[in-house]
């Protein structure tokens, strides 16, 4: 099947299902009369209208092509990193540190993702980054809490950019046999991370008792995390018509991407939570932030891209 | 006009410029909308958290001496914020400096005014300017609103050049009640803790 077929079966495949899950949400608003279960409903719905528009996005990225999703992951970024530093405290010493994160970081990460030049794109922040934000903050002449800040800086930047961007950088891998089809593992990725929260969410809902992290993420129960991962691994398995891999070797893909993204969910509910704030930000309707979305693929992201690197491209 | 939407379009990629709005507010009233004041960005933030109803007849009061300086500036204040440039600094004693003020409450208009007359490096506001006593005097009809800018003497504080884009909520609080009687001083106190209390 060419990739133009594969691509027109899947997203058949996402807005069936959630044609699905919106009639759902719809025949639970008018079902659903208890006080206590409406607020849940409504924030389900919400979910649900925030997915439509993620797709719709994603298809416009697909449909014109690498340049576009690109430039789509920088906006994510930005955004995520917006949020991130609104919540941190930084002092005025930091400012050029910040402002030259925000904008000659992020649009070199991505340019040199453009450019394919893996090598450069690997090391571009662990190495440069890390060495130039620390030298503009000490410029500033404050030394008060300055290796906190500055461990800050460096973890924002580290997640919010080095680690998304990893997710469009699949689009620079060459695997053999596999040309031209690297948007379609990019949608893998997402599609198996995003089924995953939601299913968690929703299992955890209806059959969540014991709960796994209770300080840090009182929503994630084991019930919520058996049947979400369950549920995504087998999805992921199902897809691998769309990956390079076999049917096993695209659930064991799907298995790591669930676990990475369970442990980024719980890594940057921790974050967020010693920050003192609940939701990172307010940008999607019923999904708080944009980093509330995005942590699963942060920590998912840099570890799929890299195996599926090491196994499968040349 | 483009450079109005385009202003808009920037400060929000930027910082967001969410409005809450604890008393909703009446599109056919008269406003003065007076503010705390860390940054260059605050006069856009503020212009483009209101509806655009009201923003349409809103006009953000400028310094002469710093948006008048070069035609660039002249020309973003005028052309894309529709501002109003005062005098801080009185050339003849016998002028009246909120004179094109006035002049706009008259024609029925609302404006946003910084009563701190300067940018402040802290979060909270310092003390205010008598100008905004006079106006509030002299147009006893016009709604007095308090609104706190967040985060923004982070985002560009004085002496920075370039931005960091840091969400920012404009909150616009309850309607200032006026007290007959009351001294300049207190009302000035008075308004100032109305902005402090929305932080």
């Amino acid at each position: 099947m060419n990739p133009q077929y594969k691509f027109v079966w899947l997203i058949s495949g996402v807005i069936a299902l959630l044609t699905l899950a919106t009639a759902i949400g719809q025949i639970l608003r008018l079902r659903v009369s208890s006080e206590s279960a409406k607020p849940v409903v409504a924030n389900l719905n919400a979910r649900i209208y925030a997915w439509w528009a993620m797709v719709a996005i994603f298809v416009f990225a697909f449909i014109f092509g690498k340049v576009a999703t690109i430039v789509l992951f920088a906006l994510v970024s930005f955004l995520a990193l917006r949020e991130f530093i609104t919540l941190t405290p930084t002092k005025l010493a930091d400012h050029k540190a910040l402002s030259v994160a925000f904008f000659v970081i992020i649009p070199v990460q991505y340019y040199l993702i453009g450019i394919e030049w893996y090598a450069l794109f690997t090391i571009f922040i662990p190495v440069y980054a890390f060495l130039l934000l620390p030298s503009l903050s000490a410029i500033g002449e404050d030394t008060e809490h300055f290796l906190e800040r500055t461990a800050k800086i460096q973890w924002a930047v580290f997640v919010t950019v080095f680690c998304i961007s990893h997710a469009p950088a699949l689009l620079l891998l060459k695997i053999p046999g596999y040309a031209g089809q690297d948007a379609l593992l990019l949608f893998y990725l997402i599609l198996v991370v995003q089924i995953s929260d939601v299913l968690q969410y929703v299992f955890g809902k209806l059959f969540g008792k014991h709960k796994i992290a209770p300080v840090v993420s009182p929503s994630k129960t084991v019930e919520g995390f058996v049947g979400g991962a369950g549920s995504a691994i087998a999805v992921g398995g199902a897809m691998w018509w769309i990956t390079p891999f076999s049917p096993l070797q695209s659930m064991g893909m799907a298995f790591i991407i669930v676990l990475m993204g369970f442990l980024g969910g719980l890594v940057l509910s921790a974050v967020k939570r010693s920050m003192g704030a609940k939701d990172w930000g307010s940008m999607i309707s019923g999904h708080g932030g944009m980093l509330d979305r995005m942590d699963s693929v942060s920590f998912a992201a840099p570890i799929f891209f890299h195996l599926t690197r090491y196994f499968f491209a040349d | 006009m483009w450079l109005s939407y385009l202003l808009i379009g920037l400060v929000r990629l930027l910082v967001g410029a969410a409005p809450r709005f604890m008393a909703p507010l009446r599109t056919n009233a008269r406003y003065i909308f007076f503010a705390n004041h860390s940054s260059h960005i605050d006069t856009v933030a503020l212009w483009s958290a209101l509806p655009s109803e009201i923003r349409n007849r809103t006009r953000p009061v400028a310094a002469r001496d710093y948006w008048g300086k070069t035609s660039l500036r002249r020309f973003v204040a005028l052309k894309g914020l529709n501002a109003v440039l005062i005098d801080r600094i009185r050339k003849n004693p016998e002028d009246d400096p909120l004179e094109p003020l006035s002049e706009v409450l008259a024609r029925g208009e609302s404006l946003i005014i910084f009563p701190e007359g300067t940018r402040q490096a802290q979060a909270l506001p310092g003390p205010f300017k008598s100008g905004l006593y006079h106006l509030a005097c002299a147009f006893p009809d016009v709604e007095l609103v308090p609104v706190y800018l967040e985060n923004l003497h982070r985002s560009m504080p004085k002496g920075t050049a370039f931005p960091v884009p840091l969400i920012c909520t404009v909150r616009f609080g309850p309607v200032l009640p006026r007290l007959s009687g009351e001294s300049k001083e207190s009302f000035l106190e008075r308004a100032r803790e109305a902005v402090k209390e929305l932080a």
